[in-house]
């Protein structure tokens, strides 16, 4: 895999999975999304960095259309292309449950359902109708190695997702997220309710995770974007800043904007 | 608290005039003392309540108790407390309650549950907003209204699809009493799925779960132990139930589970008795003390087991 030297090579040089173009979104009156345009990478890490109510996990909720389950949101213009189909994710004739079922997605605070360790990672294969034992037995034990769990509850897959430690609850909810071979897995500030031994493993368990799967994250925490991202956007008040190369965004942003939020001068 | 408990090792300084604003003040001690004791009252009022009823209920079965074996109570299977030839089988009054509260439940807990179901995952804000307030009117029916809802509506109605069905009955009775149990089921199930945090949801959503998918699959298990909850005071409202069944069910006691005959259940004799002119004391009166001990401990047997079922399954989310 070529490692891009600039934006403009990587743009050329990689596939891109999807790309953001002159979206606008609205909560009601509220104009959340300004014309942003991004890229999103094939099998990279894109990190959506930015001070609270900027967007970014807005932006990150249209990939899988769960704005859709609220009424009064609104998709006002532009769109997000899904590559290879070359489709507007966002169009009325796409149905939000195929988008949902090739874009996943893992919450800020781990959510596992009442259902024992195996019931919630078959979760996603059951509700595509898989009723085979042994194909759901595989697809299980395979998402929970994708997701570094398997070792911990191969012993016990019939306990209870909750009572496992917060870490773990997290890696179940990526393991679930994983089950159904997604093409992109959306994470929202996945460790923000984590401890810094979990949020290492949950980090590194995302940079394996990119050799399959494209990967989109919003964090808080600007070290693990700079730890973990391939490609670095910056938002701010709705709008699109600065998108590049990580190592461009923290090393010489061309923002000066940009540039204040990443050296903790604002934000 | 006390501050025997915390004595100084070394000696702190209490001056001599302790000032003003740290002195312990007496008025304020004594309020606060007079607001707790007004509380216990308040509290204790209820728990004597209880006490008083339990105590009444318990002496004057005990007399009954002493003329009627136990063993004849509950295996006999005839209940003619007022005839020369005396029968106290409370198995023929328990078989009223059950065969109506069955009937009532198959009524009640499904359609409360798709109610309660369509309310919480499916409904829009508004009209939930319209239909919750209607549903809980249909609680506030006099239950005398829904007896004789049941014996002049619903009796003749169901004459026509089964002829032979006596103008008094049970199956009558229960199906109306499931209608009137309906809004207690819908409205506590209900408030037990909305209590389901939307991060389940949404988790749920986000696997490329359909709304059904998420109600049934998701929803539902979480809010479990509220729903069962709402089934166990739908049973008790059931077993309680005394004037539909009093008007439309036929009070005579007899020792069946079809609810197409009549019958009397424990409420109902009770009602009965209470009217009719039978002198304090005589065996026959002591009779509804008996009945009402049974009813009694019905409804703290599901009670309990309510409490079991919202400890056993009691999500932490």
């Amino acid at each position: 895999m070529q490692i891009p030297s600039g934006l403009e090579a990587g743009v050329e040089g990689d596939l891109l999975k999807a790309e953001v173009r002159d979206l606008d979104f609205y909560y009601g009156g509220f104009h959340a999304l300004k014309h942003v345009t991004m890229p999103v990478h094939d099998r990279k890490v894109t990190a959506l960095i930015g001070p609270s109510g900027c967007g970014k996990s807005t932006l990150l909720r249209c990939f899988n259309r769960m704005h859709d389950l609220y009424p009064g949101n609104r998709y006002a213009g532009g769109g997000i292309v899904l590559h290879p189909d070359n489709t507007n994710l966002l169009a009325q004739e796409v149905d939000p449950i195929e988008v949902r079922m090739r874009i996943s997605m893992v919450f800020q605070k781990p959510n596992p359902f009442p259902k024992s360790i195996y019931e919630n990672v078959a979760y996603s294969l059951r509700v595509r109708g898989m009723r085979n034992k042994n194909e759901l037995d595989d697809r299980v034990e395979a998402a929970l190695k994708g997701a570094a769990l398997w070792n911990e509850v191969s012993n016990r897959l019939n306990e209870l997702g909750a009572n496992l430690s917060g870490g773990q609850q997290q890696r179940l909810c990526i393991a679930r997220a994983l089950a159904s071979d997604p093409e992109i897995i959306l994470f929202d500030e996945p460790t923000s309710a984590l401890d810094p031994i979990a949020t290492a493993s949950i980090e590194e368990l995302v940079t394996e995770l990119k050799e399959n799967v494209t990967i989109l994250i919003v964090t808080h925490n600007m070290q693990q974007a700079a730890r973990i991202s391939d490609f670095t956007a910056y938002m701010y008040l709705g709008e699109m800043v600065e998108f590049g190369i990580t190592d461009q965004i923290f090393i010489k942003p061309t923002k000066k904007a940009t540039e204040d939020y990443i050296t903790g001068r604002f934000g | 608290m006390s501050a025997s408990a915390s004595a100084p090792s070394v000696s702190l300084p209490i001056g001599k005039g302790i000032s003003d604003r740290l002195r312990k003040k007496a008025s304020r001690h004594v309020k606060e003392r007079i607001i707790e004791f007004l509380l216990f009252c308040a509290a204790a009022f209820s728990v004597f309540v209880t006490v008083a009823i339990v105590w009444v209920l318990v002496k004057e079965s005990w007399v009954f108790f002493e003329t009627v074996p136990l063993s004849d109570f509950l295996f006999d299977t005839q209940w003619t407390p007022l005839f020369d030839d005396a029968h106290y089988g409370i198995m023929v009054l328990l078989s009223g309650t059950i065969t109506s509260s069955a009937v009532a439940l198959v009524v009640a807990i499904p359609l409360g549950t798709v109610i309660a179901l369509y309310l919480s995952e499916f409904a829009g804000f508004k009209l939930r907003e319209i239909a919750k307030p209607f549903l809980e009117l249909l609680g506030g029916v006099p239950t005398i209204v829904y007896g004789y809802f049941a014996l002049t509506f619903l009796t003749p109605i169901l004459q026509k699809i089964y002829p032979d069905l006596p103008g008094f009955n049970l199956l009558s009775a229960g199906l109306v009493m499931g209608v009137m149990i309906i809004p207690y089921v819908a409205s506590l199930s209900e408030d037990a799925m909305r209590a389901v945090p939307m991060s389940l949801r949404e988790g749920s959503y986000a696997m490329g779960a359909t709304r059904l998918q998420t109600a049934l699959w998701v929803v539902t298990p979480a809010a479990t132990s509220g729903i069962a909850s709402a089934y166990i005071l739908g049973i008790s409202r059931a077993v309680g139930e005394t004037m539909i069944l009093a008007v439309a069910a036929g009070m005579q006691p007899k020792l069946t589970f079809n609810p197409t005959e009549p019958g009397a259940t424990i409420t109902s004799y009770i009602v009965q008795v209470a009217l009719g002119d039978l002198p304090h004391g005589s065996i026959g009166y002591q009779t509804i003390f008996a009945a009402g001990l049974t009813l009694l401990l019905m409804t703290l047997a599901f009670n309990l087991l309510g409490y079991w079922l919202r400890k056993r399954f009691r999500e932490v989310y």
